[in-house]
């Protein structure tokens, strides 16, 4: 049934004006959708009322995908098949998955990242998670009688570029647009900040499935500024399951045990865990497949030793993102608490002693942060009245680097850069003639290449061929507000734009998602095709409703002339739209976007001269 | 070119906040003047615009972020005034420092070395009180040759400054551990 959208009072209440958009939070254990309705975020629920989505998947032989509880069914009964936890497999390759022995599943060993051989062929973690993005966008789009604008998507804020661009790529095989891809800690001090106008420094720690976060942010007269941010993207929720089941197998002596009953135990051990936040202890029981009965009770006490060093690992990244920030313990206001797994009473504990105050547990743990970025999702929509919005300013966790002479790292962009940002370097030719240049970006801290994590090598073809040495070539780095990397070349003497190759080592091709792309198209009917043209038809309007806006504000910027261009730009695209040429709809928002570059240059001068002049009054009247 | 890249790029950091092209600067109000523009241009602001307009924001807010790192940082600053001035301060290529300085800065990484070695943090405390007075004493005068439009002394100042705050990091780094 769809629901009555209301919009919020003093706002326009045309309906096609309010687009919709949501936020994401695909977590490592569960995912969840929300929305903002009537000027609340909202979390959207199944048709039984639940609102969390197991991240799981399950390719059964008989060639249906079931995500969540319905494939969680399945674990132990079909554990090859039904993949869990694969937000730990993102941007990774088999040499970075902790314990992967004790995982079902069959990995197949490949350069770069993993990928999985399933009943229903071989699946990269990509694909595995963009069946649990669509998913979620299915259950939005019914629940909200609509196609989606956009969604902004979470992720780890300690997230490197590979386990982004991952994120990214699964979105687009889902076919979401992304408005932006959000950090985790900051959707979270959005939805906490925003809700008890909250003013200071806070520490947002967030503990997850499968990630650890600690950011730092300034909350501020409407702008959430990152101060810094830290973590360990191999450290969460599961690891304190794993040691319970490695506690298990201990103690009633186990071994070796198959992937179902090993897949069983951890389901156990899981739910062991999660009882014990309430009770001083839990009962481990299972009948195994061999007909072995395991019979424990698991305390407390016992639970808090034998994940102790885990705790203790968080507060490594706690320290060095307090000292990044140039601040100590006593400096932070309030203590955010994110993360189904910090209802851990050791972690509460920890948090507590480590901070000198109780933590801030107000905010549901498992949602905040998906209407943290329902929040943001619709300001970046566009929905929100103009004076009722606030700024963030996010950072890259870590520092990006190049490869020279010797196998050294040269560091080109600091971690903590407020993002975007971007760095330039120029290079030259030690050849004559040479017509290409390699370089590898890193990501990391340490001195070596062979300490840090390679992010791609990056090939620039299209050098005029000169003197060995003449060349000019200015290479600039650009961290978008994704936290991702674009590279641009330009040999400076000619003006020549080098094209640029990437080859990423731990993310996929562009070859390799055209081809999921097709793949999805040809299993897909022809709902499909209308589907593909009814976005681009969303997409061109809301275009259209952009540039109508802008003209009517800031007419006056442009010659008759020059209006009269994009008027007859805007009349072209408005014509197609209503056809069912897809291509020709994109052709035109092309030229639109084309006919409206300068129109926006001008806009973002006056905008920029506007805002001076109003500080300028502002102290004026001190 | 549009005129982002006309107008923009020909602007300095300290015309682009509307303030005076000088060492002095109140940050309280550059990080005000910082945030308005920053409202106005990012990204965020233009998600569910055109392309072309996306990517003009995305330039806009990397040259305001590189913009206010500049001037928030008084050696930073002081370093972008010199190169305004047309004197730029190349640490590799200018062996111009006094002897005593280099010879009393070797000293003094080793001190801090042993302390950190020893564990001892009484010597690094003091060593660390001094340095913050010098520096600050050193900042100051530097902010007076800047204003005289002395640049070589200013150049010299700080030359010297870089290697007093990495020292004074390395002092830090040391506490920190000792203290762990």
């Amino acid at each position: 049934m769809a629901l009555l959208q209301l919009s919020e009072p003093g706002q326009s209440a045309a309906p096609h004006e309010h687009r919709l958009a949501v936020g994401i939070d695909l977590g490592t254990t569960n995912s969840l959708v929300a929305t903002v309705r009537s000027g609340m975020a909202v979390v959207l629920s199944d048709e039984l009322g639940r609102s969390l989505l197991p991240s799981v998947v399950r390719y059964a032989a008989a060639g249906s995908v079931e995500v969540g509880y319905s494939a969680e069914a399945h674990q132990s009964s079909d554990p090859k098949n039904t993949i869990a936890s694969v937000k730990r497999f993102m941007g990774r390759g088999l040499t970075d998955i902790a314990h992967s022995e004790s995982l079902p599943y069959d990995f197949i060993e490949t350069a770069g990242m993993i990928k999985l051989k399933t009943a229903q062929g071989v699946k990269s973690p990509v694909e595995v998670s963009a069946d649990i993005l669509r998913a979620l966008k299915e259950r939005a789009e019914a629940a909200l009688g609509g196609v989606l604008t956009g969604a902004v998507i979470t992720v780890p804020a300690y997230f490197d570029d590979a386990q982004r661009q991952a994120t990214k790529d699964a979105a687009r095989l889902a076919g979401i647009s992304v408005l932006r891809l959000l950090n985790e800690p900051t959707a979270a001090a959005i939805a906490y900040g925003l809700d008890n106008a909250a003013e200071g420094v806070y520490a947002v720690y967030d503990l997850g499935g499968g990630t650890f976060d600690i950011s730092i942010l300034k909350l501020s007269k409407g702008v959430f500024q990152v101060l810094s941010t830290g973590g360990d993207s191999a450290l969460g929720g599961d690891d304190f399951d794993h040691r319970v089941f490695c506690w298990v197998i201990e103690q009633a002596q186990l071994s070796p045990v198959s992937p179902g009953d090993a897949r069983l135990l951890q389901m156990r051990a899981r739910e062991a865990k999660e009882y014990l936040t309430q009770h001083g202890e839990a009962p481990i029981n299972a009948k195994l497949s061999t007909g072995e009965f395991v019979d424990l009770k698991l305390t407390t006490e016992i639970f808090a030793e034998i994940s102790r060093t885990l705790v203790q690992k968080t507060l490594g990244p706690t320290k060095k993102a307090l000292r990044d920030a140039g601040l100590t313990p006593e400096d932070i206001k309030g203590v955010v608490m994110v993360g189904g797994a910090t209802r851990m009473p050791q972690i509460q504990h920890a948090v507590e002693a480590f901070f000198g105050k109780e933590p801030l547990n107000n905010l549901n743990p498992d949602k905040v942060v998906a209407l943290g970025a329902a929040t943001q999702a619709n300001l970046l929509a566009g929905n929100r009245a103009a004076d009722d919005d606030w700024l963030l300013l996010d950072v890259i966790p870590l520092s990006l680097g190049i490869e020279t002479m010797g196998g050294l790292v040269e560091k080109i962009i600091p971690r903590n850069s407020t993002i975007p940002v971007a760095r330039a370097q120029e290079f030259t030719t030690f050849k004559d003639g040479q017509t290409a240049l390699a370089l590898q970006v890193v990501q990391g801290e340490r001195e070596l290449v062979s300490d840090c994590r390679s992010l791609a090598r990056f090939e620039l073809r299209g050098i005029p061929p000169m003197v060995a040495g003449a060349a000019r070539i200015r290479v600039t780095f650009q961290v978008d507000a994704d936290g991702l990397l674009s590279v641009a070349a330009r040999e400076q003497t000619t003006g020549h734009e080098a094209h640029i190759e990437v080859k990423p080592s731990y993310g996929l091709s562009d070859d390799e998602i055209t081809s999921m792309l097709k793949d999805g198209y040809n299993h897909a009917s022809d709902d499909a095709f209308r589907r593909a043209l009814r976005e681009a038809q969303v997409e061109a309007q809301r275009l259209v409703e952009a540039v109508q806006s802008a003209l009517k504000d800031d007419d006056h910027l442009l010659s008759i002339l020059e209006r009269a261009h994009i008027d007859s730009c805007l009349t072209k695209l408005q014509t197609v739209l209503i056809g069912d040429d897809r291509r020709a709809i994109d052709a035109a928002m092309d030229a639109l976007s084309k006919g409206t570059a300068e129109f926006a240059a001008r806009r973002m001068n006056q905008g920029v001269r506007r805002a001076l002049a109003g500080r300028k009054i502002d102290e004026m009247n001190l | 070119m549009t005129s982002f890249d006309q107008e923009t790029l020909r602007q300095d950091f300290f015309s682009l906040f509307g303030l005076q092209r000088q060492q002095g600067l109140d940050v309280g109000q550059l990080e005000l003047l910082y945030r308005d523009i920053q409202s106005k241009v990012h990204p965020d602001k233009h998600a569910h615009l055109a392309d072309s307009d996306k990517r003009l924001a995305m330039q806009w807010a990397t040259h305001v972020n590189e913009a206010y790192q500049t001037l928030k940082d008084p050696l930073q600053r002081a370093r972008y005034l010199l190169q305004l001035g047309g004197h730029d301060v190349r640490m590799e290529t200018n062996t111009a420092m006094p002897m005593e300085f280099l010879v009393e800065q070797m000293e003094l990484r080793e001190a801090v070395a042993e302390a950190k070695a020893a564990g001892d943090a009484d010597p690094l405390d003091v060593l660390h009180r001094r340095l913050k007075k010098d520096i600050r004493a050193e900042y100051t005068a530097l902010q007076q040759a800047l204003d005289a439009n002395a640049l070589e002394r200013a150049g010299e100042l700080v030359r010297q400054l870089m290697f007093q705050e990495k020292l004074i990091h390395e002092v830090d780094d040391a506490l920190e551990v000792i203290e762990r």
